[in-house]
């Protein structure tokens, strides 16, 4: 998008293998750090029960941050996955209310709003050109308009159904199905990523572009595909979020939005583009999870939350997050 | 005539965005009940000044082609320091006010330190460092309040109006504008800004101080975003460390900036545009509420309102002349 980073990919990088290992080592590295520390405070952290608690909540986050991923990778960003999560977790309860054909296609009703909030957003990232910081921004205002006018301004009535909760909150053989889930949602990605033409064009699109068009690649459907895929995903995210929480909540997807952006970009994807790996992602969605969960068992106020969150992600990035020098 | 299109091609982004504001401001004083009185103007001009400020200090970052999502944080740290400073003498009060941009400037050099020797990119690593302001706003102010003897002398000055008139807010913006503004534009740290946003190695190869240009924007961020904290001080006399305000002002600022023409690419608009793209914003915003619609409905009016105008004015389908120009 800018000639910088024009620059930074046309630069001959010969240790690029060890450049994309680096990242998910130090961010595995750090999240035995992190159980090592936690474990000095209480030996809970190392119990199964507890490592098995923290997948399932990072479920959500991985889910969302899969989208993000994508949209990452193509060097855009989607600031409208707040009111993605939230409308799909509006959408499908609302479908619930209807009797049980709404029921039945509660979950796909929900994921459908978002893949056609997504659509907006890739038809206006791919198509006319717009910013996607903007865009984005926009429809995610759009989409908040929606169901604030819908819900009244209130937490809708509407619970979630009995299989959205099932998905979100209950267990095969012990485990939670949130994490069979992303598991799924994580292997259809290294599949699309690394063994699919639109994967290849989505790697193809974050570092040039101009080169991936000229090189035959239908690169505005590919865009636009990836943000609809996006705001699915959110969506799908939300609708789990629904059925573990019992029900839709109003702005229940602030809290996801930068940890989203967070994960993809402390598991070594390039913000930039075109660079990066799903098997990072799961470690910057388990690093971020970890985190949270461990400042608040450690008790520790908000606002030391605030200060460790935001200065633990400023280091990491330093470690391994700097881009190399221009010149 | 050449030159004549140039310039208006420039301006273009400002000059909509001031249509925008006039037509939704005429709209609005003409449908207000109380019609266009000084005190009808100084709310909205009140309103406005806020994210005014917040919206110039986005313009500086965004000018050398970065972002700063930790504009808001800024605020709100700025924000809860004043309604504890803002006491006691005018001396006090005066030191008070020193402290606060002493602390937006520490901020925002903060931010630029890490974008430009950590080489990290600004979209992500404010995002961090807005964390940290947060959490620091939250420490000082863990619930919403003020000091026990809050000193409203200055406030209610720069909130006012000058000779039962004019509001003084306004008068304090268009003031930053020729004391600040103006000057940094003509500079040549102000020329460097431009240059680094428009392409970081042609600017280097020409010999512009890349680095400092970077610095003094993300300074000059900061301090903006204080400012505009301490306003918001100023109206309404108390503290509070609020996520949500945060985060919708560092969003707004980016709206106010895209509206007012600002390219986020970087090199193209100037914070006079940013303002009015925030007074834009700030009268779309206010329309509902004289035109006696269901409150429910605004953030949705809002917010279409906001992907008209900001997506006309930056869709660049409507701007290309050969297909390869839309990648670039």
């Amino acid at each position: 998008m800018t000639t910088e980073k024009l620059d930074t990919n046309a630069a001959p990088r010969p240790n690029w293998a060890s450049r994309i290992d680096l990242p998910v080592a130090t961010a595995f590295g750090c999240i035995i750090l992190l159980l090592l520390i936690g474990s000095l405070y209480s030996p809970n952290f190392l119990s199964p029960d507890y490592l098995l608690q923290q997948l399932k909540v990072g479920a959500f986050l991985g889910v969302i941050a899969t989208g993000m991923m994508l949209v990452i990778l193509l060097g855009q960003i989607d600031l409208s996955v707040p009111w993605a999560v939230t409308l799909g977790a509006m959408m499908a309860s609302a479908a619930t209310a209807y009797g049980p054909m709404g029921e039945m296609f509660a979950i796909p009703f929900g994921v459908l709003c978002g893949v056609l909030m997504g659509l907006i957003n890739g038809i206006g990232v791919a198509y006319l050109r717009i910013p996607s910081m903007i865009i984005t921004l926009a429809v995610n205002a759009v989409a908040q308009g929606l169901m604030v006018a819908y819900t009244g301004g209130f937490a809708p009535v509407d619970s979630a159904s009995p299989a959205m909760r099932y998905l979100a909150a209950g267990t095969i053989a012990g485990i939670p199905n949130a994490v069979i889930v992303w598991a799924i949602t994580g292997l259809l990605a290294v599949f699309l990523l690394g063994r699919s033409t639109f994967g290849r064009a989505i790697y193809g699109i974050g570092n040039k572009e101009a080169a991936a068009y000229l090189s035959g690649v239908p690169t505005q459907r590919v865009v636009m595909i990836a943000f609809a895929v996006c705001g699915g995903l959110a969506a799908f995210g939300g609708v789990l979020l629904a059925g573990y929480a019992g029900k839709a909540a109003q702005s229940m997807g602030d809290a996801y939005l930068l940890p989203a952006i967070a994960a993809v970009v402390l598991g070594g994807t390039s913000i930039l583009g075109g660079r990066g790996s799903y098997i990072g992602t799961i470690a910057g969605v388990i690093l971020i999870t970890l985190l949270q969960s461990i400042l608040s068992v450690m008790q520790i106020a908000e606002f030391g939350r605030q200060i460790i969150y935001g200065g633990v992600i400023i280091v990491m990035l330093l470690l391994y997050g700097r881009e190399k020098s221009g010149r | 005539m050449t030159s004549l299109r140039y310039r208006f091609a420039e301006q273009r982004g400002m000059l909509l965005a001031l249509a925008i504001f006039i037509i939704m401001f005429t709209l609005y004083v003409s449908n207000h009940p109380a019609g266009f009185t000084p005190n009808v103007v100084q709310t909205a001009a009140n309103k406005g000044v806020l994210l005014a400020l917040v919206a110039m200090a986005q313009t500086f970052v965004v000018l050398t082609a970065g972002i700063d999502l930790s504009v808001g944080m800024i605020f709100i740290l700025a924000n809860c320091l004043a309604s504890y400073v803002l006491a006691g003498t005018p001396v006090m009060v005066g030191l008070g006010v020193s402290g606060v941009l002493l602390t937006g400037l520490v901020c925002g050099a903060i931010n630029g330190l890490l974008v430009i020797y950590g080489r990290l990119q600004p979209i992500v690593i404010t995002i961090a460092t807005g964390a940290v302001f947060f959490g620091i706003a939250l420490w000082i102010r863990p619930y919403p309040g003020s000091a026990d003897d809050f000193s409203s002398g200055l406030a209610d000055a720069l909130t006012g109006k000058v000779f039962g008139v004019f509001p003084a807010s306004l008068l304090f913006l268009i003031v930053l504008v020729f004391v600040v503004w103006v000057p940094f534009r003509r500079s040549v740290m102000g020329r460097a800004v431009y240059a680094v946003g428009s392409s970081e190695p042609a600017a280097y190869m020409s010999g512009v101080p890349v680095m400092r240009a970077k610095f003094t924007a993300y300074v000059l961020s900061g301090l903006f975003a204080a400012m505009g904290g301490l306003f918001m001080t100023f109206f309404t006399y108390s503290g509070e460390a609020s996520l949500a305000n945060g985060n919708t002002y560092t969003l707004s600022s980016i709206a106010a900036v895209v509206l007012g023409g600002v390219s986020l690419f970087g090199g193209r608009g100037s914070a006079i545009g940013a303002i009015f793209g925030a007074l834009a914003f700030r009268a779309i915003g206010d329309l509902l509420f004289v035109f006696d619609f269901d409150p429910l409905w605004q953030p949705l009016f809002q917010g279409v309102v906001l992907l008209l105008a900001v997506s006309l004015g930056s869709a660049r389908l409507f701007q290309v002349r050969n297909r390869l120009d839309l990648f670039t």
